[in-house]
């Protein structure tokens, strides 16, 4: 170690001290109405001070993990502590909801391990294994219960199978999606590969489809299934309908075409004239050549949109929690409509999760497959 | 475009002589176009929530790009590319509802998530265009004697400015679609008609305030590319 001082550290105890001043918590008479702040316990706001302030200082980014990895922990931890001692005397409407100082230390924290992994620069071994240590320990705490008297756990409580029944169907919106789009988007990528005089309408059609604000799209799917419910035959007999899960499935693949067309196109388009002519020339077909050899060479690109579709559809799935379609939004915007907060951070917070799992993770097979696949030259 | 533009321009100003096209959306005799508040009037006040949106966040995403490529800050870039690619993973729609209990309902909130959502395209793209710049460049420059403060204005930001220009084009585009959501949380924008239009059933509504914004957006779009044509070839 060495005394000089470390720029981010400064920046992240900044934030962390601020945090500390703020109160961690808000104690409520029930969940509607605001309530009064509670900070930490005087050692632990020591203890956290002091992770901040050694932060300052330069360390090997080992110790900046470690760093990082307890203040997040005390944190969870004492808001855990603080809901369980203060709704111990109190009647049972009353809430513990995190405040802004719980916010702004786990924002501070998570910084500060963030910046330790990126220095640190760890092998994809060890960054699959953090993330799958992190969402271990996630759900350790969860099973746990201790933090069960915090506000959104006491939502959850109170509305669990509703919970599962939406995570659920949000799942099924988000990957529903994207198995459509990957199953219309691969061969239309491909089509217009070969046919260079349909690319220009077929991209501007769905860059159009892009600009529609997802909420018009979503409202707009709703009189067409209703109208095809009514009018096809055989269609309300399978399920369509015009509320429901339905339209939502349909306009979150309208959104995933493009990344999935596009993206199939730059793959194909990035195997060198030369590669295609070797394998034309040991004698396969073209779709031999297709199948063999530009797909798994366009694998990345196309490992890529399944990135960006899938973390922009966990996120979309949400609107249709106003169109009837299930999902966490549901619980946004009941949250949003009682002026529930607790509510509201129930159906945010573990799209938010996934939406990061899903990008982390799915970032990593990205470079996996980079390592592995090595472009034509 | 230009006569998508006339015909947006027509629709606000006299939004009762287009009833004929949205009549057959409607069920019951219900009213074809909205007139609970003027549409010109919301379609100006969600387009200036986007503009003064997209602005904070350009300048500030400017200033932070600059500072974290210079050499005093260059122990924030890792940290700095680390967050604008996790940070994009966040749903905007979280972002908006998470800023309620902060800002309270309004135009607030609203606000503080376009801005804060609108930070990364522009901070990435300020990045990408700061920092993969060919090494002859950067040598040809410090031939040429510039001070680092000749070089970031005469050289850097004139360089990286197609790059910019896309990245605000992302914020712009995905501001206008995510502030049509602000009015769940009382924002005067857009999304009010659309709304409107989902409580009653009613799809004229849902159609033209999407057709506002959509045509709004594809011109927002094409404006932007268009300027970015122009920078680089400016700059060759």
């Amino acid at each position: 170690m060495t005394l000089r001082a470390d720029r981010p550290g400064l920046l992240f105890a900044l934030i962390g001290l601020a945090g500390l001043v703020l109160p961690l918590v808000q104690f409520k008479p029930n969940r509607i109405v605001p309530g009064e702040g509670v900070g930490l316990p005087l050692p632990l706001t020591a203890l956290l001070a002091l992770i901040l302030l050694a932060g300052c200082l330069h360390w090997p980014h080992i110790w900046r993990l470690a760093g990082g990895l307890a203040g997040l922990g005390t944190v969870v931890l004492t808001l855990g502590g603080t809901a369980r001692m203060l709704m111990d005397q109190a009647p049972d409407l009353a809430r513990v909801a995190p405040a802004a100082g719980f916010w702004l230390l786990l924002l501070a924290f998570s910084l500060m391990l963030t910046d330790a992994v990126t220095r640190l620069r760890p092998s994809l071994r060890w960054r699959w294994l953090m993330l799958a240590g992190v969402v271990g320990l996630v759900v350790l705490v969860l099973t746990t219960g201790w933090l069960d008297q915090v506000s959104v756990m006491r939502e959850y409580a109170a509305r669990r199978d509703a919970f599962l029944r939406e995570g659920a169907a949000h799942l099924f919106l988000a990957f529903g999606s994207l198995g459509l789009a990957l199953l219309v988007g691969l061969p239309l990528g491909v089509a217009i590969h070969q046919s260079p005089a349909a690319r220009g309408p077929v991209l501007s059609v769905l860059n159009i489809l892009q600009t529609i604000p997802s909420l018009a799209l979503f409202g707009i799917m709703i009189p067409i299934f209703g109208w095809i419910a009514a009018n096809v035959p055989g269609a309300a007999q399978a399920g369509i309908a015009g509320i429901g899960v339905f339209p939502a499935l349909v306009a979150l693949f309208l959104y995933s075409l493009l990344p999935v067309v596009s993206n199939t196109l730059t793959g194909l388009s990035g195997v060198s004239p030369a590669t295609q002519d070797a394998a034309l020339g040991l004698g396969l077909t073209r779709w031999q050549v297709l199948a063999w050899v530009l797909v798994p060479l366009a694998l990345p690109v196309l490992l890529a949109a399944i990135r960006i579709v899938l973390v922009q559809n966990i996120g979309l799935a949400v609107i249709a929690g106003l169109i009837g379609g299930g999902g966490f939004g549901t619980f946004v915007f009941q949250g949003l409509n009682q002026t529930a907060m607790d509510l509201v951070l129930l159906g945010a917070l573990p799209t938010i999760g996934m939406a990061l799992v899903a990008g982390i993770a799915l970032d990593l097979l990205v470079q996996s497959l980079n390592r592995h696949t090595p472009r034509s030259a | 475009m230009a006569a998508a533009g006339l015909f947006l321009l027509a629709f606000l100003a006299s939004p009762g002589s287009f009833s004929w096209l949205f009549a057959p959306m409607t069920r019951n005799g219900a009213p074809a176009i909205y007139t609970q508040t003027p549409l010109w009037s919301l379609t100006l006040s969600h387009l200036t929530l986007v503009a003064v949106a997209v602005a904070a966040s350009t300048l500030v995403a400017l200033v932070l790009g600059v500072l974290v490529t210079r050499p005093s800050g260059r122990e924030f870039l890792p940290l700095a590319r680390t967050i604008t690619s996790v940070g994009q993973t966040f749903p905007p729609v979280a972002v908006l509802a998470l800023a309620v209990p902060v800002m309270g309902f309004g135009a607030g909130p609203t606000l503080v998530a376009l801005f804060l959502y609108g930070l990364l395209p522009v901070f990435e793209n300020t990045l990408a265009g700061l920092t993969n710049q060919p090494a002859q460049i950067r040598e040809a420059a410090r031939g040429m004697g510039l001070t680092p403060a000749q070089r970031l204005w005469q050289v850097d930001l004139p360089l990286a400015l197609p790059v910019i220009l896309t990245g605000m084009r992302l914020t712009a585009v995905i501001s206008l679609g995510t502030a049509t959501i602000g009015s769940t949380v009382a924002a005067r924008t857009l999304g009010e008609v659309i709304i409107a239009g989902l409580l009653s059933s009613n799809t004229a509504f849902v159609l033209q305030g999407g057709m506002v914004v959509g045509i709004i957006a594809v011109m927002i779009h094409e404006g932007f590319q268009a300027l970015a044509r122009l920078a680089s070839r400016r700059t060759g």
